[in-house]
């Protein structure tokens, strides 16, 4: 019954499931619950028996399949790209520059090869 | 390329906001409506025995409300009273269910109201989840056929219940 009862929104409050919620709708659906598999119903047919009436809103996790798809996909894909991005941008900080040369002053050149032959 | 990229990645962003706040997060799609509406039997406040199957050939409308549901529920009581009485003898037939509510509170709401259609509470709630309701005032219309064709979340109205009932009876049975 708490498997079942932990997948049902509770339809009369906010973001409660069946199995938390003290209102008085969510212990009748609650006795729904014992009392289908008790006849011997599986927990799916029990869950489906709820989306029959309700729509997949009664699902407090939607299923994996369709549009649904998205909801699942998009943490992990935001994920990936974000690192991504943090991975292309460190490389980029880290890589030294390589600075083109400047170039030097003939005469500077000059004076610097004259100093070093002078040097005993 | 790049440079365009964070701009662009706001587009997707800004089209989910413009949907989301378009659409009432409060109006839930039935799976219900076009399917037959769920068999009940349930016993009035009078006593009396009151079932789906002993309409059927008859435009049911199936009300569901509460005596706790202020204002929308004290809003279309008078509604649902004159339109019953409009249509009585036009083979449609009006059933009340009190929800979630004590059973005086709800007898003293029919007083007030002076309701004179069927009205039964539902102590097990089963009538209400396999309507699938989840708020009150939830209204069911029912075709002869005994499929749900309309399904309405709030208050009716003298004009909306007149509308779904006049083109319900102008179908074949």
């Amino acid at each position: 019954m708490r498997r079942v009862a932990a997948q049902l929104r509770c339809v009369v409050c906010q973001n409660l499931s069946v199995l938390d919620s003290p209102s008085e709708m969510a212990a009748q659906m609650r006795a729904i619950i014992r009392e289908r598999l008790a006849a011997g119903e599986a927990p799916e047919q029990v869950v489906q028996y709820f989306v029959d009436k309700y729509g997949e809103w009664i699902l407090l996790a939607p299923r994996e399949h369709g549009f649904n798809l998205l909801v699942w996909a998009a943490p992990v894909v935001s994920v990936l790209v974000g690192l991504a991005v943090v991975a292309v941008l460190l490389r980029r900080w880290t890589r030294p520059r390589a600075r083109p040369a400047t170039p030097v002053d003939p005469a500077l050149r000059e004076r610097i090869r004259r100093e070093l032959d002078s040097l005993p | 390329m790049w440079r365009w990229l964070i701009p662009l990645s706001v587009v997707p962003v800004l089209g989910l906001l413009a949907y989301g706040f378009r659409v009432n997060p409060h109006d839930i799609p039935s799976p219900l409506v076009g399917r037959p509406a769920a068999p009940f039997v349930l016993r009035t406040f009078d006593g009396t025995d009151v079932s789906l199957a002993s309409l059927r050939g008859r435009v049911v409308v199936l009300n569901f409300w509460a005596s706790w549901c202020y204002p929308a529920c004290y809003e279309e009581a008078p509604a649902l009273e004159r339109s019953w009485r409009a249509y009585r003898d036009r083979e449609v037939s009006v059933v009340g269910v009190a929800i979630q509510d004590q059973p005086d509170a709800a007898r003293k709401f029919i007083a007030d109201f002076s309701l004179s259609f069927p009205n039964a509470p539902d102590p097990d709630g089963k009538v209400s989840v396999e309507y699938g309701v989840y708020g009150v005032p939830e209204t069911f219309f029912i075709d002869r056929a005994g499929r749900i064709r309309l399904k309405q979340t709030g208050a009716v109205s003298d004009d909306l219940f007149r509308g779904e009932v006049e083109k319900l009876l102008g179908e074949p049975a």
